[in-house]
């Protein structure tokens, strides 16, 4: 793990990409085919699980260390990561583990899971013994699953792609789906063979990413090259029907297929060689649910019937990928589209429920859809995405061809009233929120905000948190009301769970009202006022 | 705190006795300080007692003006039969523990220290006594540092790398006290080393002091058109925002300081690299310092103020947090470039 480690350093010690890609270049052209294939299923973000429970490698380190638990626990807040925080609490060591990353993963890591726990402290023991400050760190994030580098799978692939001089978007639909890390797949990940014969039947597409509007939509050009159609918030999702079989896949590239029945029923219906791309959402009577409900069905590991009638999900299809066993992603968005709607009309109507081409909205011109898009909140959409019509379905994101048009936020000025320290860059500061808004003469709960500030304005609110603490518990400070927040999120739910009666979407900082008194915050009124609004569409469509 | 021979005051810690204050916030009559740092040096004082060794560095932040007097280490001073001595603290050049005795009662403000050899300062001198007080900077025990050695190696050839690739190498350093530091330890046979007009400042009274300095070129005095590629730049962190670093060209930053053991500081920070290099002590020396002090009592001012006192009651040694207003490493370099004005 030498070489991988020396890796890790690399990557994690620079924010430069060009250095970030020569490191990996380095190290692929180093690595053993099959080091290198662990390599890059980690660097790609996959993980295995947890394999022992960071309590216990925390309980083993304070044994070794010498110290208190209260004092690994002061230590893992300043840190802010535990796996860091015990490769700092281990007594020095500076001999080197030369153990080649396959064997160390393969044959002292993963078998560690299942034994007991005499035996994984044995292990873990005589690992930490053998290895420096680097190693340990890289050692503790890979069996407590807490593995992550700041490089992105696309990073990752314009190496791969430097190196075997193939295409990066071929390499990236070969690193696709499941898969193991196994020297034949990394062999054949980098093989300047191009034919993609043996495909694997549930090998998904990589997904075409939108960027966020940052101008005008008059700069886009007419209105004619583009299609408008509803955002939704859901789970983005790949559906596939090859050979009889049926895999529904997340953009986390989870395979989710058995969470879905309804949807997975109603793929079966597709003929074979078909790939969607759409959007999972809870719907019901002809409407989206708030993504919370979605999320209950999501924790669940069994789909009881109940919840399944509570909570059923369509997919809102919008993309057509694969079209009779051909591969169509090059073909523009208009001729997709019609074979997408081809596609889903020749479906039984059972089918036509669950799957269901999204509505394309029209608009003579960007005012009209202005115009149109002052539904979204009403119809529970956060506003259009905007496609051009000639685009072929691109690999990642990309800029130019798929947009976000999202509506403002709704904005709330609240009070702040807790902190707590934040993890990685944030360590050691107090940057995660509580924001309280009036009930009476009381202030209530009502969002936990972490984003928004700049850093010179952390590290004044952190100052502040310090010397104005009223209470500490455990991670927690209570701080003297005074500082005065505008805070911005997406949607508003009723909440039996949260003491403010109600659960926000994506709150965030917009910025710090320093003109503001704690008196002039908005009050909880306000915010069951907006939530009436929402409810109520007579209200907000004009 | 007791009400004893030193106390703390709302302008800073004081001897009644012998009518003095040590490294006070406001401005008073007789203030003795123990070292040039800006939370330790305020400007504002009728007089001040500094130790000699340092006096360069506290006429630079006090100004032509101060009424300063002096005194060496181990000499002792006498404020109305009050015993007053500066013993070496080993933090920066002439940082100083202050010593007061009075009537067999013994006193230890130790200011900043650290425990680590540093050639440009003379080294921490253990002093017994029955008040020692303590910063606690970095009171945890996430914080031991590396030998200094290993440390330069490290910029040496971080140094040494971007001089292979063309680029300039910024390093970030606190402009009294780390910047020297990095200077006299680094090699300077790599390459050219140019300097912040905060740093070259202090950097020639360091020079004037007798501290070994490599030769250095203040950046100001270069010209725009110069190529600084495989060149060293010695500057305060505050340069980093700037647009100042815009003339190197192409160019690494570093950033030398014990915060950069954390990997979240250092990317709070926004560095290429972080070399952990600090002048105060770590948790095994703030440990030993106060072991070797044998004091009745401790008292802990800035840093990990909670966690260090918890740690020594729990550890049988009588400890009470003292709030002051020192803010410790993290604030230095600020405040001194604003003292100057740059
Ligand atoms: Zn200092
Ligand atoms: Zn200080």
């Amino acid at each position: 793990m030498k070489l991988f480690t020396e890796l890790y350093v690399e990557l994690d010690q620079t924010n430069k990409t060009n250095e970030k890609i020569e490191a990996m270049r380095f190290y692929f052209d180093q690595a053993d085919a099959r080091d290198a294939a662990w390599a890059f299923y980690f660097l790609s973000g996959r993980k295995p699980r947890q394999i022992i429970p960071s309590k216990k490698l925390r309980e083993w380190a304070i044994e070794l260390a010498g110290i208190p638990e209260w004092l690994y626990l002061e230590s893992r807040d300043t840190v802010g990561d535990s796996a860091e925080t015990i490769a700092l609490l281990l007594p020095n060591n500076t001999t080197v583990d030369e153990t080649p990353l396959h064997i160390l993963v393969e044959q002292r890591l993963l078998p560690l899971r299942t034994s007991a726990e005499e035996i994984q402290r044995t292990e873990v023991f005589a690992a930490w013994s053998q290895m420096n400050y680097s190693q340990r760190l890289v050692y503790n994030k890979l069996i407590s699953g807490s593995f992550r580098i700041g490089v992105s799978q696309q990073l990752v692939v314009r190496a791969l792609s430097q190196i075997s001089e193939l295409p990066a978007d071929i390499i990236t639909h070969r690193a696709m789906g499941d898969w193991e890390p196994t020297s034949e797949f990394f062999s054949h990940l980098i093989d300047p063979a191009m034919d993609s014969d043996e495909t694997p039947i549930a090998r998904p597409f990589p997904f075409h990413l939108a960027h966020q509007m940052d101008f005008a939509p008059a700069d886009l050009g007419q209105t004619s090259e583009w299609q408008a159609e509803w955002k939704w918030d859901g789970i983005r999702a790949q559906v596939i029907k090859r050979k009889e079989e049926v895999f529904v896949w997340s953009r986390g590239e989870d395979l989710i297929t058995e969470r879905f029945p309804e949807i997975a029923a109603a793929a079966a219906q597709l003929p074979n060689g078909s790939v969607l791309d759409g959007e999972i959402l809870p719907w019901k009577d002809g409407r989206v649910l708030p993504f919370t409900e979605l999320q209950k069905r999501i924790g669940r590991k069994n789909l009881s019937a109940k919840i399944l009638a509570e909570v059923p999900v369509i997919l809102q299809c919008y993309d057509l990928m694969e079209f009779e066993g051909r591969d169509i992603r090059t073909f523009d968005f208009k001729t997709r589209r019609e074979f997408l709607e081809k596609l889903v009309n020749n479906l039984r109507p059972e089918a036509r429920q669950v799957l269901n081409v999204t509505e394309s909205v029209a608009g003579a011109s960007w005012n009209d859809l202005g115009i149109a898009r002052e539904k979204s909140r009403v119809l529970g959409v956060e506003g259009f995405m905007l496609k051009r019509l000639e685009s072929p379905y691109r690999t990642g994101r990309h800029r130019g061809d798929w947009w976000k048009w999202k509506i403002d936020p709704l904005t709330i000025d609240a009070v702040l009233i807790y902190a707590q320290k934040g993890t990685g860059k944030r360590a050691n500061l107090f940057t995660d929120y509580t924001f309280a808004v009036w009930k009476g003469i009381d202030l209530v709960p009502f969002a936990k905000a972490y984003s928004g500030l700049t850093d010179a304005e952390i590290r004044k609110v952190d100052r502040y948190v310090r010397d104005n603490t009223i209470e500490t518990f455990g991670p927690v400070r209570s701080v003297t009301p005074k500082l005065v927040f505008e805070i911005a999120f997406e949607a508003l739910q009723r909440s039996t769970r949260h003491k403010s009666g109600v659960a926000v979407r994506f709150p965030r900082i917009l910025r710090w009202r320093d003109d503001k008194t704690i008196e002039q915050a908005d009050s909880l009124d306000t915010i069951y006022e907006m939530l009436d609004a929402f409810q109520n569409p007579v209200n907000v469509s004009k | 705190m007791k009400s004893g021979l030193v106390t703390l005051t709302d302008r800073g810690l004081y001897c009644r006795q012998g009518d003095f204050y040590i490294d006070p916030w406001k401005p008073v009559k007789r203030a003795v300080l123990t070292h040039a740092h800006a939370d330790h040096t305020y400007r504002g004082n009728e007089d001040y007692l500094v130790p000699a060794e340092g006096e360069r560095l506290s006429r630079i932040r006090l100004g032509d003006e101060a009424k300063i007097s002096t005194q060496k280490y181990g000499e002792i001073g006498l404020f109305n039969g009050v015993k007053v001595s500066f013993h070496p603290a080993g933090h920066v050049l002439g940082s100083s523990q202050v010593r007061v005795e009075f009537k067999g009662e013994i006193w230890v403000v130790s200011g900043d220290y650290k425990l680590m050899p540093d050639e440009t300062c003379a080294p921490f001198e253990p002093i017994k006594c029955h008040h020692f007080i303590t910063e606690a900077t970095f009171g945890l025990p996430i914080y031991r540092w590396q030998p200094t050695k290993f440390v330069f190696s490290e910029i040496n050839s971080w140094w040494r790398r971007n001089q292979e690739k063309g680029k300039a190498s910024v390093i970030f350093a606190y402009s009294l006290g780390k910047s020297q530091r990095v200077m006299n330890g680094i090699d300077r046979s790599i390459g050219r080393i140019f300097t912040h007009g905060a740093v070259e400042r202090l950097t020639d009274a360091y020079r004037e002091s007798g501290v070994d300095m490599p030769e250095t070129q203040y950046v100001g005095s270069v010209g725009n058109k110069r190529d600084f590629s495989g060149s060293l730049i010695v500057a305060p962190p505050s340069a980093q925002a700037s647009t100042w670093l815009r003339r190197f060209g192409s160019h690494s930053t570093g950033f030398a300081s014990g915060w950069m053991m954390v990997r979240g500081a250092r990317r709070q920070r926004a560095v290429d690299r972080g070399f952990v290099l600090s002048d105060h002590a770590d948790w095994p020396e703030l440990l030993r310092a106060i072991q070797m002090s044998e004091a009745e009592t401790v008292y802990v001012t800035h840093g990990f103020i909670e966690e260090v006192v918890r740690w020594l009651n729990e550890n049988g040694q009588n400890a009470v947090p003292l709030k002051t207003q020192f803010i410790g490493d993290d604030a230095e370099e600020e405040i001194v470039n604003t003292g100057e004005h740059e």
